[in-house]
């Protein structure tokens, strides 16, 4: 039930190390895309260039904190608040391990969804408070490709929901001890997939701020601290999407010999690795392909998945 | 401790559909509609309907104020459409919809003052709203999905052209 799992500390230590994983989370994609492009990255600042992230945000800092004239103002200021606000929320129901975590939820799953689906209203609200033909161009298609493809990641995950038979997270975890459900799941787990990288607007769906086309899309006309907010929320939103996966279809804090958070966290970095290989990897699609892929390719998928799993449920219960 | 935080999204719910219908912005009035409807979701939360407060933020919130913003952008009308609003706001036009909501607030009282039986803080799960759902009210959501569907239909027959047209281009 709701009952607070653990007290200050958990909150206190929880929402560091996210946002601290979250900020470090800058300096490990630009070392790892220079590996796998055959580059140095930044290696200057400190160790291997460990202290590259305190240089970039003391240059944020710094920066002058510019709200253009024709912005709307406190929609402009708002916006990158919100992704920021949302997805540390979303860390709220996410079972590190048994007894650490801040709430345990009874609809911890579509608390989840609810957050991730308020979070596009930061890519919205930019691109219209900017004012700007640029930002609004991408923040219409960020809205118009988060909208399409949450209904394929809600649709994905009710197969794991059939199974465990509970929206719980520490429920469904416990319900993978006889065996993750990425076995039983896997083509929700590649809709699931395919949707979180999608819904975290990162490459190869980037299409909301494709730099070749629309410079830089919803946030063109942010600068400063209030960049950093929408940088900072696009790798906020990468770890947990990982930390959702992990729970959802590998186990979560489940493992052999290493204790459960060790297990949570491996798990977790390998998916937020696969994200920033992903970005080094693959092209942007165009816009149309991008939209034309989820309704034709996702969302059969997905509905047949639903179906399948449904006649497995029935017919063994 | 509970009457407390009701109270205060109650209140918040009341403020932000006020704020909502007198901004002349249409976008800002959005962003206030939008607050009351997660202020209605923590309300839901509260009455142990929490099944019901997550789809509250899941569908209005998430996805239909998305569509709606979505479109008032597409239609960024600019300063002429915030003079249009502030002409239509006229002091008399008031008149009307604060009377029903003084019959409204009316019936309130009066089922307050009888005791108030509509509370019963009871928690419902979601395996409860299924079973309500396709036992009693199942010819509901077969009406729903019905309406549903004729949407469906509706939006790809008036898109069909647009598409056609777009091909020959």
């Amino acid at each position: 039930m709701n009952t607070g799992l653990g007290g200050a500390m958990d909150i206190i230590g929880i929402l560091l190390s996210v946002i601290f994983v979250s900020a470090m989370l800058i300096w490990v994609e630009r070392r790892l895309l220079a590996v796998w492009q055959d580059r140095l990255g930044p290696n200057r600042v400190g160790p291997l260039g460990l202290f590259q992230v305190a240089a970039d945000m003391i240059k944020m800092f710094f920066k002058e904190d510019w709200i253009p004239p024709f912005a709307d103002k406190p929609v402009f200021v708002l916006a990158p608040t919100i992704v920021f606000i949302t997805m540390l929320t979303g860390f709220a129901v996410i079972p590190f391990a048994p007894g650490v975590g801040i709430i345990d939820f009874n609809f911890g799953l579509l608390y989840f969804l609810a957050l991730t689906s308020l979070s596009v209203y930061s890519v919205v609200l930019a691109g219209y408070a900017s004012n700007n033909k640029y930002s609004m161009l991408g923040s219409l298609r960020a809205a118009a490709q988060t909208v399409s493809y949450e209904v394929f990641m809600g649709i994905s995950i009710m197969g794991v929901v059939m199974l465990s038979g509970t929206f719980n997270l520490r429920e469904i975890v416990e319900a993978q001890r006889d065996g993750w459900f990425i076995l039983p799941q896997f083509a929700g787990f590649i809709v699931f997939l395919v949707a979180a990288v999608a819904e975290s607007r990162r490459a190869p769906f980037d299409l909301p701020e494709a730099e070749q086309e629309l410079i830089a899309g919803f946030h063109i006309e942010y600068s400063g601290m209030k960049f950093g907010m929408f940088f900072v929320g696009e790798y906020l939103g990468i770890t947990l999407s990982s930390a959702m996966i992990v729970t959802l279809f590998f186990g979560g804090w489940l493992g052999p010999w290493l204790p459960p958070l060790v297990w949570f966290c491996l798990k977790t970095a390998a998916f937020i690795l696969f994200f920033i290989l992903l970005r080094g990897s693959l092209p942007r699609p165009r816009y149309d392909q991008l939209m034309t892929f989820g309704w034709k390719a996702m969302l059969p998928v997905a509905l047949l998945n639903l179906l399948a799993t449904g006649a497995v449920a029935l017919s063994s219960a | 401790m509970e009457l407390v935080l009701f109270s205060i999204s109650s209140a918040v719910a009341v403020f932000a559909t006020v704020m909502m219908i007198t901004r002349v912005n249409a976008v800002h009035g959005l962003l206030y509609l939008i607050l009351s409807l997660l202020a209605v979701g923590v309300l839901f939360f509260l009455l142990g309907a929490h099944f019901a407060a997550v789809l509250e933020v899941i569908i209005y919130a998430g996805a239909i104020m998305v569509m709606f913003v979505f479109v008032i952008m597409m239609l960024n009308q600019g300063e002429k459409t915030t003079d249009q609003e502030r002409a239509w706001l006229t002091p008399g036009i008031w008149i009307g919809p604060s009377v029903l909501a003084l019959i409204l607030f009316a019936e309130v009282l009066v089922v307050i003052a009888g005791g108030g039986s509509a509370e019963t803080g009871q928690l419902v799960d979601s395996k409860q709203v299924g079973i309500a759902l396709y036992g009693p009210y199942l010819l509901a959501v077969e009406l729903a999905s019905m309406l549903l569907l004729a949407g469906l239909v509706g939006a790809y027959h008036l898109g069909k052209p647009m598409m056609a047209k777009r091909r020959e281009a």
